[in-house]
């Protein structure tokens, strides 16, 4: 699934997109808390979170995560932006709610992270 | 595999305590590092997850702490010492969930109970010292193979 399809699914906006993206997510992950993002991510998957601290832009970055989405339209601040920029990641802002950004996405085909712990 | 080097790559970063807007500053250099060394990416991540999580134990716990590195040809091995309150109970907080972190740690996404359950998943020799009232040590190795 690309940023654009995810885009359209969650009514979001995306408001960091690295020019150099042409990946293909194939996973996802809805959590606040970023050692779950490190235990349970596999790379290339997308993050869907409440969380807008920098934190979140550094665990992605070292968990390779390249996409992140930001529900209850939680905008983080400006620098925070810039740093997901400078480090190819694309930002999305949705109006849902995680439960439904997560059912939306499942419902289109995109799977959790794992199956099974 | 194994890295072509005649010596071992060694360096060291200092942590404060608090310090969350550098948090993470180490492991993301030392993941460069291992890159540039030619290190497979799948090992690479290991390796700065487990760091980026004891550096986030160290920030969040600690006043300060310190991150040293040896790299050698078929392993990296990680230290990480801290002047914090110490682990009371090891096997507890070796359990995925148990987390004595407070509120305000939460609302930044961290205190999940993961952090040493993820050091040690990710590592192939783990080793962790600590006495109460002075601070912990952690130990890592991770094979390159």
């Amino acid at each position: 699934m690309t940023v654009k399809e995810i885009a359209d699914i969650l009514e979001a906006n995306i408001i960091s997109n690295p020019k150099e993206r042409d990946i293909d997510i194939k996973s996802a992950c809805s959590t606040d808390m970023m050692s779950a993002v490190l235990y349970y991510h596999t790379p290339n998957s997308l993050l869907i979170t409440s969380l807008n601290q920098p934190q979140v832009i550094r665990t992605a970055e070292i968990a390779g995560i390249k996409t992140i989405v930001f529900v209850l339209n939680k905008k983080p601040d400006q620098h925070i932006v810039e740093h997901a920029e400078n480090k190819n990641i694309s930002l999305l802002i949705t109006p849902l709610c995680m439960y439904s950004a997560s059912g939306r996405l499942y419902q289109a085909g995109l799977p959790g992270c794992s199956q099974k712990f | 595999m194994t890295l072509n080097l005649n010596d071992t790559v060694e360096g060291s970063f200092q942590l404060i305590g608090g310090n969350f807007v550098n948090a993470g500053e180490a492991s993301t250099q030392l993941k460069v590092k291992l890159l540039e060394l030619g290190v497979k990416e799948e090992i690479v991540r290991r390796v700065t997850i487990a760091t980026f999580e004891a550096e986030m134990n160290v920030i969040i716990y600690a006043a300060a702490g310190s991150v040293h590195y040896y790299i050698k040809p078929d392993h990296i091995r990680i230290k990480i010492e801290d002047m914090g309150p110490g682990i009371e109970d090891i096997k507890l907080a070796m359990q995925e969930g148990y987390s004595t972190a407070p509120d305000w740690v939460r609302e930044m996404g961290w205190g999940a109970g993961m952090g040493l359950p993820n050091m040690k998943k990710n590592s192939n020799k783990f080793n962790i010292d600590t006495v109460v009232g002075e601070g912990t040590t952690i130990e890592m190795v991770i094979n390159f193979g």
